[in-house]
């Protein structure tokens, strides 16, 4: 067995939830209305756990392997890295702080890859291809470029990994194409590849007191009790970084750091053109058919 | 300088990628408003006719690395390139596609040089900017205008103070239109020696599947899209059923891709294909902006759908409210008979 640890990150982001846009998932004035909409684990970063968790089990009768969760968001982000931790990770940590708000994704990635660099040597960096409420499929290549490493998007199937080499098949627009590199490298995970192994209920037992600072303030708990916890079991603690912690340029982070700005943003008003009402039977919509086939549109 | 930079892709049969004509075609327009020059950069492995591909699209000058080791799209390589020529010819735009290549090229690049990207822009324009709180005025900038936050709103995005300004633009968003057939520009041949580093190739392609087009949405004259209201992977062969009776494709919004109801394929919209086709037919579609925007272009909409108040029916030529699974075998019976 190899001593040397390996060791993989996942960078994994809490999202509302667009896909289940309530009635007052707006408000009046056109903005979201964050606090209606649900936080759910990124669905493309739970593939991207999945995988790194099918690395670890492959990696770990060879030498150690250790899966840690970072991810940037708001104190209630913790809540991603305990579910991380109830299928296989090992820790995390969440990189909050004001001095983030408004920031692009270039900002972000910058924010990101100095968390990364914090942790030292790393082997792998798995992140999701995109998140949900952005889309933009910005942020895991930013990261590799400022950790000057070698990126692998859209991997759709881990087909082998040993101590040196990792393959990967990634998903193209038409087709697929297999490529083999070493390490470090970043790999953004396609939502084709496999969906994330359910919790682990020995995992879910041990696991389940896991916190932050944070949480155990809002929560109102002992502080105490928890750190007396936390001295016995010191996996239950989930680190939280501010922006200090990460030993960044501060002029780029945050709004500062972001190249891009909104100059305007306006509500989607839609212009009505002449519409033609339909009645669902078999008279009107024959009339409507012939009509189309007799103007050469069918 | 203020030229224009439109990064060319190379599709497996070797000719520029319909989405970069289509750029070069919006680039040509921008660079005139701001009279300027237009340049691609083509990067692959023995290209036939790159000239005749370009000129009449206005491009003026065409920057190309042609090597035996970049037959297929690697980062790296690429990477190196672009960000070389971009400090050499110090671009005021660069263009990508947002294709599978652009969006994992683009983004390196813009963190390489600490500029702003802009993601799937469904429209490029020129104008002036005030900052709010500084009142400096920016002349002639790229305005990035996109859908965001779940399609509610439509963003207009600047980047006023780095430069190049970027951005990626979806395949079918912005027209393809001959400049003038009779355009000449120049070529400036790269080596590969000059712009490639060894060090770059140290991700090895092992093997490549790629599967001819197999479904053309983009090209069909009519399409029977479904969305999540179709309810069911089951259901929607009865839009296959219609698709087939009068010679159209199926289309699909997000929603019901993203459902399993069909083939990532068949996505229409800003995340997937923009189509124009002369009868678009929205079948338990909502009709969120994020879809509108892919298809409201079409010449004739037909809306079905059991609400009346759903957005979709805003923009229809005839709408039918009613339940998709009642109303479809009535269409399909009646151009049968």
């Amino acid at each position: 067995m190899n001593n040397k640890e390996f060791q993989i990150v996942v960078l994994a982001k809490q999202v509302p939830d667009t896909h289940n846009v309530g009635k007052d998932a707006m408000k009046e004035d056109g903005t979201i209305n964050r606090a209606a909409l649900p936080a759910i684990f990124n669905p493309d970063d739970l593939k991207a756990l999945e995988m790194a968790l099918a690395c670890k089990d492959a990696l770990k009768d060879i030498m150690p392997v250790k899966v840690t969760i970072i991810t940037m968001g708001p104190s209630r982000a913790a809540e991603i890295i305990r579910e991380s931790m109830f299928r296989g990770a090992d820790n995390g940590f969440v990189v909050s702080d004001r001095r983030f708000a408004g920031s692009d994704t270039l900002a972000t990635s910058y924010a990101l890859s100095a968390a990364v660099k914090k942790l030292g040597k790393i082997d792998i960096v798995f992140s999701g291809r995109q998140a949900i409420d952005g889309d933009t499929a910005q942020v895991g290549p930013q990261v590799a470029e400022k950790l000057e490493i070698p990126q692998i998007t859209y991997a759709e199937d881990l087909l082998y990994v040993a101590e040196d080499e990792i393959v990967i098949k990634r998903r193209l627009e038409r087709g697929v194409e297999t490529v083999k590199t070493g390490f470090p490298v970043l790999v953004t995970v396609h939502g084709n590849a496999n969906d994330c192994r359910p919790r682990h209920a020995k995992l879910l037992m041990t696991n389940k007191k896991a916190c932050s600072v944070s949480e155990v303030l809002e929560r109102q708990q002992s502080m105490e009790d928890m750190e007396a916890l936390w001295a016995k079991k010191p996996f239950l603690k989930i680190e939280e970084w501010n922006a200090d912690d990460i030993n960044p340029d501060f002029e780029r982070l945050g709004l500062t750091g972001s190249p891009t700005k909104v100059k305007s943003i306006e509500n989607v008003v839609l212009t009505s053109k002449e519409n033609k009402k339909i009645n669902n039977s078999e008279s009107e919509i024959n009339e409507l058919m012939k009509e189309l086939v007799s103007a050469h549109i069918i | 300088m203020n030229n224009i930079l439109v990064f060319c892709e190379v599709t497996e049969e070797q000719h520029i990628a319909e989405v970069s004509l289509e750029l070069c075609s919006k680039a040509r327009k921008l660079a005139d408003r701001l009279n300027s020059r237009l340049d691609a950069i083509v990067i692959g492995n023995e290209i036939e006719n790159i000239e005749g591909q370009l000129y009449p699209y206005g491009v003026d000058s065409i920057f190309y690395l042609s090597d035996s080791r970049l037959s297929f799209y690697q980062t790296l390589p690429f990477f190196s390139t672009l960000t070389k020529i971009i400090k050499e010819e110090t671009p005021d735009i660069v263009l990508f596609g947002a294709t599978s290549v652009g969006r994992d090229l683009a983004p390196r690049i813009a963190s390489y040089l600490r500029c702003g990207l802009t993601a799937d822009c469904t429209s490029l324009e020129i104008g002036d900017h005030t900052d709010a709180k500084t009142k400096t005025v920016y002349k002639d900038i790229l305005y990035q205008i996109r859908p965001a936050f779940g399609g509610n709103i439509i963003a207009t995005i600047v980047s006023p103070e780095t430069r190049p300004q970027m951005a990626t633009v979806r395949e079918g968003v912005m027209k393809k239109e001959i400049y003038n057939e009779n355009h000449k520009g120049e070529v400036h041949n790269l080596k590969a020696e000059d712009y490639v580093n060894e060090g770059d190739f140290c991700i090895e392609i092992i093997e490549r599947q790629i599967e001819a087009q197999k479904i053309n949405i983009k090209g069909a004259p009519i399409i029977v899209a479904g969305g999540y209201g179709m309810g069911s992977k089951e259901n929607f062969a009865l839009l296959h059923e219609l698709a087939n009776a009068i010679g159209g494709e199926v289309g699909a919004t997000r929603a019901a891709v993203d459902a399993g109801f069909t083939e990532n394929e068949r996505q229409i919209g800003q995340t997937g294909i923009t189509v124009r086709p002369k009868l678009y037919i929205a079948c338990g579609i909502s009709g969120a902006v994020q879809h509108r925007a892919g298809m409201d272009q079409s010449s004739k909409i037909i809306s079905i759908n059991t609400d009346p108040n759903a957005p979709i029916n805003a923009i229809a030529d005839y709408t039918i409210i009613g339940d998709v699974m009642d109303v479809l075998p009535k269409m399909i019976k009646s151009i049968k008979n």
